[in-house]
């Protein structure tokens, strides 16, 4: 027996009740925009918290293998990285260092914690967009180039800037001079950031040894493979580094975010409410359609059709609706990210991936309320008809 | 061998100190083309009988062969494919609010091979439809009509894949005189050209007429 017999008896008996099925699909497609816009927030949110490891351009990096998140770095001895020079392939390494400091909002004066990020900025191996420009400038004494993407309680330094030229700032008792903006944007772990050379990081970070450094940047020799050098220095160096390439840096650093702290959690709560509302809705809607032909559907089964035809019914209304609700719930979310984008400056996208996700769930959670509501046509007895 | 037989047929509800028998060693037979009423008190046990012989409960006591199918210990399985050769028709119409008559009637086609597709399905339905006068109302869904008309699409449902034996339960009770009548006399004529046995339980006396044989019960036994 096909299987497209039972889906038109679904279809049929869904547009029948107009306002039963608009109010279905408004419930799935409600729930898809839940876990869409949960999921877009939670990704969006882990790619802000790794901006900076993603803006960082090296094939390899050392890092403390105590360091949980570069917004908190262990430290590790400068020396590890003249020593990755003794491999052949490595063309070049840059010291990062890694602090936070008091920053004095320009405008009220209030207080905030700013984190500075101190390197060789002619060597190429961080690249901010709006940095290159700056470079010449940010050799000067006492100068930084200020995140624009900071949060606002930094003060409006960037229509400051844009009204009167470069201006001067005090971050934890020096007076520096802000030459330019940089776009990193606030993470969880930083609400600023302040991009400087590494002579003038010394200057503001004076009580850290200069010795003792955050984070190295290693450039490679063309053609080189970068696993084999890893491997290779991983074998030269002492256990207080540790080598990992650009991806497992920027893995490690989610990671933290994921597991470490509540906001994985979080959103996964939340996506998982979206199913549980939406599929309540599926389950009353299906419930109430089996509920009120249980008469009907007692007659079928005297009339021979079988219990799996009911429930191929049941379960293809529940993927009618599934795929009605999804339909305007993708087409809601991508307009929907387009407008919290603009106004929260998050980097929400809609990617395929995450649509074939969706897809899945709202097609399981429209399945288990089919399961659920399965359990009803029991009650449809054919015995009791006579 | 008859379509209907059984004999020492025997039906309880209930367990151990509830136990409430409902048919004792009971016999019956339905020729080929025989129109039997089945009357009697309510609580005489005609609609469990009904419901027995429909292959709609399994069987607790006694034989009972249904057009070759016996169903003293037959598994759930077989009783669904007797039940396909058998039409029902009920005291109320049943049919699916959603569905137009021709829908309705062409849907109990859709377990007979014999009509594979749905233009198929759909002529046989409308042909049915037409030889109980309700040809007209093929398109009309069953809110659009009346007690009558719909019990007539329902007679219509019950004899379009052509069974071997009709089983009604009351089916004129919720009708007017002229309906019930209409009713009683398409089913009587799709019977008889056809040759189909009909066994019916009714309480209304307005119909015994169409009947070859009436079969009175009282307290789960057959008394004339």
């Amino acid at each position: 027996m096909s299987v497209l017999l039972p889906f038109r008896l679904a279809w049929r008996q869904l547009r029948a009740e107009r306002a039963r099925l608009l109010s279905a699909i408004a419930g799935v497609m409600f729930a898809c925009v839940l876990v869409f816009m949960q999921l877009g927030f939670r990704s969006a949110l882990f790619d802000s918290a790794t901006a900076l490891p993603q803006a960082l351009r090296g094939e390899l990096f050392l890092i403390h293998p105590l360091t949980t998140a570069l917004f908190r770095p262990e430290s590790f001895p400068r020396v590890r990285a003249y020593q990755t020079l003794a491999i052949p392939e490595v063309a070049l390494a840059v010291p990062i260092y890694m602090t936070q400091s008091i920053w004095r909002n320009p405008v009220n004066g209030t207080h905030r914690a700013i984190q500075l990020i101190g390197f060789d900025t002619e060597a190429g191996a961080v690249s901010f967009p709006g940095l290159a420009p700056l470079i010449p400038a940010l050799k000067r004494p006492d100068t930084i180039a200020f995140d624009w993407k900071s949060r606002p309680e930094f003060g409006p330094v960037s229509a400051l800037l844009a009204a009167n030229g470069p201006m001067k700032v005090q971050i934890g008792n020096r007076e520096v001079e802000i030459v330019g903006t940089v776009a990193l944007g606030a993470s969880f772990g930083a609400d600023g950031n302040a991009v400087m050379n590494e002579t003038n990081f010394r200057r503001l970070a004076k009580d850290r040894k200069t010795s003792n450094i955050d984070l190295v940047a290693l450039r490679l020799h063309d053609g080189a493979d970068p696993l084999a050098v890893q491997q290779a220095l991983t074998a030269l160096l002492p256990g207080d580094v540790r080598v990992v390439t650009h991806a497992q840096l920027v893995a490690w650093e989610r990671n933290y975010w994921e597991t470490a702290t509540p906001i994985g959690f979080i959103f996964a709560f939340g996506s998982l409410m979206g199913l549980i509302v939406g599929m309540v809705i599926v389950y009353q809607i299906l419930f109430a359609d089996v509920a009120s032909h249980l008469a009907e559907y007692a007659t079928l089964k005297a009339m021979g059709f079988s219990a799996g035809y009911l429930r191929l019914v049941v379960m293809g209304a529940a993927g009618i609706l599934a795929g009605l609700g999804f339909v305007p719930g993708i087409l809601a979310s991508v307009g929907l990210y387009d407008v919290v984008a603009k106004a929260t400056l998050l980097p929400l996208r809609m990617e395929a991936d995450r649509g074939v996700l969706v897809l899945a769930l709202i097609f399981g959670m429209c399945a288990f309320a089919g399961l659920l509501a399965m359990r009803k046509l029991r009650d449809a007895d054919p015995a009791d008809m006579f | 061998m008859h379509p209907v037989s059984l004999s020492g047929v025997g039906f309880s509800f209930g367990e151990g100190a509830l136990r409430r028998p409902v048919l004792r060693d009971l016999d019956l037979t339905v020729a080929a083309g025989e129109i039997v009423l089945l009357t009697g008190p309510s609580g005489s046990g005609k609609t469990t009988l009904l419901t027995l012989i429909g292959a709609l409960r399994a069987m607790q006591q006694g034989h009972c062969a249904v057009l070759g199918q016996e169903l003293m210990g037959a598994p759930e399985s077989a009783r669904v494919a007797l039940r396909r050769r058998i039409g029902f028709i009920f005291q109320n119409h049943n049919l699916l609010g959603f569905l137009t008559a021709a829908q309705n009637v062409a849907m109990s086609l859709e377990l007979h091979p014999d009509f594979g597709n749905d233009a198929a399905r759909l002529r046989q339905a409308e042909r049915m439809l037409s030889q109980v006068g309700m040809e007209e109302f093929a398109q009309a869904l069953p809110a659009k009509l009346s007690g009558g008309q719909r019990q007539r699409v329902a007679v219509a449902r019950a004899l379009a894949a052509g069974p071997g034996l009709i089983l009604a339960d009351e089916p004129t009770a919720a009708l007017d005189r002229q309906s019930g009548r209409d009713v009683v006399e398409s089913m009587r004529t799709l019977a008889k050209t056809s040759g189909m046995p009909i066994l019916l339980v009714t309480h209304d006396p307005r119909i015994l007429d169409v009947a070859d044989r009436v079969v009175n019960m009282e307290d789960g036994r057959i008394v004339a």
